[in-house]
């Protein structure tokens, strides 16, 4: 292709000029425009993480059950019995904006194949959503269009989709936020990584064929939205979830024998970063006949068959002399099979199209002079503590009845009762508990999932809304009984080239790297998703957390629904009634000011210990992290979800005010239902790991009461569940 | 009792159905590719929901064209007993092996939740260890349940007792807030003329384990054990 390079074409790429002063040198002379599009995909902030390389560092990635941290398509973590479980989460936000039951089902598509690539099999789909707020014009359709994605892909595949999260604000209303994650479960013994190795050995290339969708998505997803933005609805991709599901199939049976070296998925920037990665991990080069790649439109240039991210499609490289035995079961599945090229000695990605040299790249130096930012940033101002006292008193019940019905605490029902949350057959609890809970087919161990975390801290303090994000995960395993073992990350913010946004993203990490280094809970795979603004304005920062845990025997998990009448309620950990950046004030009081609660890390660890000693023991009936809406909203929780509606009445104590105590969020809380026989040893239990323990009422009754008023369970249920179905049934105004 | 589980590309839930009838027969069912043309000698056949051929062109309209297909009408003709749960009931329609059609839901969306069945029938093999009037849990999870048949149809069946369960409350009462998709009489499962082929839209094998929270399917995979044994 004859294509002039000019200024005009670089910037169109995303190239600084600096940049394009480095490929000169590299390539010792002018890339063509295939060489260029490579480039710019490689560096893409998607694809190179140039911006927060330096930050993401300093995470924790290590502990004795890490079998796998960052850097390989997914982070692998040991449970035992000879087995791992892999698991990441990825955003597809700008596509989803876009077009969001593509944006959303390919969002799903992608996370699927970071896993199964690796040798599992996914048992669990999670995700992370956040719109605009619900009178943006957009909302509605965003919400119905990628939740009716997600499930589109994740039901057909056969995966369940087993909880997540979703809120709303209008930070969000340009820029929406999916944050998918799978988990799967493997041998440990049998795990697939990315290097490729042995010079000679076929490149294979499997699954579906090539299109020209999706070009510059890697591209797209590094840069700014503007009004033009809708335009670029050509570059998302289309999803066949079908064709996926051929393709775990295809791929669990091939790895199943023992032919293949090296396997990566195509997935932003296919071909180009597929085999790019595989070859530079491997320390070889690689020689593509670009002719041999199915393709499903004619006439396609290289330069559109490297950076097409057309879906479902993966790269291999086979031991010599297997390739008949992987081709066998993919014709089996009916799925494109062709050997593309060979690995080389001699450390350059050389392409062929029409029997011509297209591109030729030295692949080390192109990866390692891969550009990395110290950019500047600022530490965000410190916001003032809100003195609880200050707030106006409102009657608890109504503030309660407000807060259960307002758009991040109602009942996401309407979104998971579209998701096939029950498909294999192991999901032993659904969605609406604190964390998912999957059974190991076939043992009694289970894993726990939650994704978590709360923008609103983070904007008030990024450091400290780090800290709470990771906390928070934490908790809601604990809060099943499982033991929290690692992360993953799914890191969205606005434009890094501003101080304060990089300010945001530099402290998050911090705060998020000290809970995780003092929780015990390595981050061990993630995802940076950058330049989430519109026209100028940043979306809240988004640290979303994927919490993934383990319980040794799934018969002893706690649930959060009320069990029985004339149990106590105890409330572990301290309560000071912290009203600052909480959800009371946002939505009672119309204020979204003030520091968020602090976390104190060492006993949120001594909180959830004991929790897990006690659900362990069996002495609890149920069991709630007490998070957004403070401790009567917890409550209020335990109530609806009890299938008889079992209600409460609260004592609150005299030493915080009647407000601060119900809706307060002080951090390193949870809410038990205990019997009276379990009772004393309970206490006596908080007493040991130095975890204020506090019995705060009594379960029974239809109504939860408290202050002398009372509100029955039925209609904080009927509330609850009401806000989705009628905002999404246009039955709330939107003006 | 000998069992076989079809495998179509896209199937899902063959697994789990294999899960609930070992758990009932005390061995593994024989796992069947849909290309393979002939079956092993079994008492029964389950058809498992999924989504085969991608759900293409019309759910299950594909697969009631593979070539294992032809030996299940075969052998069904000649008194075999088939099992179409979910798309495996569509399969069925399609093939012609049940009367009737399953449309789009009535909302136009996917719903996956516990709904509640009225037993209508237990003088079947499929059902004979419920009561008739009997109101079990089964999931389902599915966007195109909405059962239609034609009314002269429709009348023939209930004469003859094909209408295996019908969506109804916790009551057993049969209302159209029961009915999660809009399906025709709140009809969940029906058989054919001589009671040896069900489908059904829930998901027996899904409540078939204390362990996820109830075991109203588990009596399905018993009542063919004890049939067929």
């Amino acid at each position: 292709m004859s294509t002039q390079i000019t200024p005009e074409t670089v910037a169109a790429h995303g190239i600084t000029p600096d940049e394009y002063k480095l490929i000169l040198d590299i390539m010792g002379r002018e890339p063509n425009i295939t060489e260029l599009g490579i480039f710019s995909v490689m560096w893409s902030e998607h694809c190179s993480y140039k911006s927060s390389k330096k930050w993401l560092k300093t995470l924790p990635t290590e502990a004795p059950w890490v079998i796998c941290g960052p850097g390989e398509n997914a982070g692998v973590i040991d449970i035992g019995d000879g087995q791992a479980v892999i698991f990441k989460m990825e955003s597809h936000n700008h596509p989803s904006f876009i077009e969001p039951y593509q944006g959303a089902a390919t969002g799903v598509g992608g996370i699927l194949r970071d896993v199964f690539t690796m040798g599992a099999r996914p048992i669990a789909n999670m995700n992370a959503l956040r719109f605009g707020e619900p009178k943006h014009p957009k909302t509605r359709h965003l919400v119905a269009g990628v939740v009716a994605g997600i499930g589109g892909y994740g039901n057909c595949v056969g995966v369940p989709t087993v909880g997540g999260e979703t809120n709303f604000h209008p930070s969000y209303n340009g820029n929406i936020l999916v944050n998918a994650m799978t988990v799967g479960l493997a041998d440990k013994d049998r795990i697939f990584y990315s290097a490729a190795a042995g010079v000679g050995n076929p490149v294979v290339y499997v699954g579906s064929k090539t299109g020209r969708d999706g070009i510059h998505g890697a591209t797209m997803a590094s840069a700014e939205f503007d009004e033009k933005s809708e335009e670029k609805r050509p570059t998302v991709q289309v999803g066949d979830p079908f064709t996926e599901k051929l393709l775990i199939e295809a791929c669990l049976e091939l790895m199943a024998t023992d032919v293949i070296v090296a396997i990566q998925d195509m997935g932003a920037a296919g071909l180009t970063s597929s085999s790019f990665e595989m070859a530079s991990k491997g320390g070889l080069g690689v020689d593509l006949d670009l002719d041999l790649v199915p393709m499903r439109e004619q006439g396609m240039s290289a330069y559109e068959i490297m950076l097409s991210e057309s879906q479902e499609r993966m790269l291999m490289i086979l031991k010599p002399g297997k390739e008949d035995v992987a081709r066998a079961i993919f014709e089996k599945w009916e799925l494109d099979f062709a050997i593309i090229g060979r690995l080389t000695d001699t450390g350059r990605m050389v392409l062929k199209r029409h029997g011509a040299v297209v591109a030729d790249l030295p692949i080390d130096p192109l990866a390692q002079a891969s550009p990395e930012y110290d950019r500047p940033w600022v530490t965000p101002e410190k916001r003032p503590v809100v003195d609880s006292a200050s707030i106006a008193d409102h009657d608890p019940i109504d503030a309660l009845k407000t807060l259960i019905a307002c758009p991040d605490l109602a009942s996401k029902r309407w979104i998971w009762e579209q998701y096939d949350h029950m498909v294999l057959c192991d999901t032993a609890q659904r969605p609406g508990g604190d964390a998912a809970v999957v059974r190991v087919h076939g043992t009694k161990k289970a894993i726990a999932i939650t994704t978590d975390v709360t923008p609103r801290y983070c904007l008030a303090d990024p450091y400290e809304g780090g800290r709470q994000a990771v906390a928070e995960a934490y908790r809601n395993l604990s809060a099943v009984g499982a033991l929290p073992l690692a992360v993953t990350d799914n890191l969205n913010f606005g434009n890094p080239q501003k101080p304060e946004i990089m300010g945001q993203i530099v402290e998050a990490i911090r705060g998020m790297g000290q809970a995780c280094r003092e929780l015990d809970f390595p981050v061990v795979s993630g995802n940076v998703s950058l330049y989430n603004e519109t026209q100028g304005t940043a979306i809240l920062p988004t640290p979303t957390i994927g919490g993934v845990g383990l319980l040794a025997d799934v018969g002893t998990m706690a649930t959060l629904a009320f069990k029985a009448a004339g149990h106590s309620i105890v409330l572990l950990g301290e309560t000071k009634g912290w009203l600052g950046a909480s959800l009371y004030l946002r939505e009672v009081c119309g204020r979204e000011d003030g520091a968020p609660p602090p976390v104190m890390l060492h006993r949120e660890r001594r909180a959830g210990e004991l929790v897990r000693r006690l659900i362990g023991d069996g002495q609890v009936a149920a069991c709630h992290d007490v998070s957004d809406g403070g401790v009567l909203v917890a409550v209020a929780e335990m109530a609806i979800a009890s299938d008889r509606l079992i209600g409460a009445t609260l004592d609150a104590p005299h030493t915080v005010a009647l407000t601060a105590w119900c809706f307060g969020e002080d951090q390193g809380r949870y809410v038990l239902e205990v019997g009276d026989d379990d009772l004393a040893m309970v206490l006596e239990a908080a007493a040991e790991h130095d975890v204020a323990a506090r019995v705060i009422g009594r379960t029974g009754g239809p109504a939860i009461g408290v202050g002398g008023q009372a509100v029955a369970v039925e209609e904080l249920k009927a509330r609850n569940e009401g806000w989705l179905p009628a905002f999404m049934g246009g039955e709330i105004a939107q003006h | 009792m000998k069992a076989a589980v079809i495998v179509f590309p896209g199937s899902n839930c063959d697994r789990d159905v294999a899960v609930a009838l070992e758990a009932s027969m005390g061995a593994k069912p024989h796992m069947v590719w849909h290309r393979d043309t002939e079956l092993p000698a079994v008492d029964l056949v389950v058809v498992p929901g999924g989504f085969s051929y991608g759900d293409y062109l019309r759910c299950g309209a594909m697969a009631a064209h593979s070539p294992v297909m032809r030996e299940v009408k075969a052998r069904a003709a000649k008194g075999m007993r088939v099992l179409g749960i979910c798309n495996g009931f569509q399969i069925l329609t399609e093939a012609g092996l049940l009367p009737g059609v399953l449309m789009r839901n009535r909302d136009l969306k996917f719903i996956c939740r516990d709904v509640h069945l009225r037993v209508e029938n237990d003088r079947t093999d499929f059902c004979r260890l419920y009561r008739t009037g009997d109101v079990v849990r089964f999931p389902i999870a599915h966007a195109e349940g909405n059962y239609s048949v034609d009314p002269r149809t429709l009348r023939d069946m209930e004469d003859n007792g094909q209408i295996a369960f019908r969506y109804c409350g916790p009551d057993g009462g049969v209302d159209a807030a029961a009915n999660p998709n809009g399906a025709l009489g709140n009809i969940a499962g029906i058989t054919n003329e001589r009671h040896t082929v069900l489908g059904l839209m829930p998901h027996p094998e899904r409540l078939a384990d204390e362990g996820l929270g109830g075991s109203d399917g588990r009596l399905m995979f018993d009542s063919l054990v004890e049939a067929l044994s």
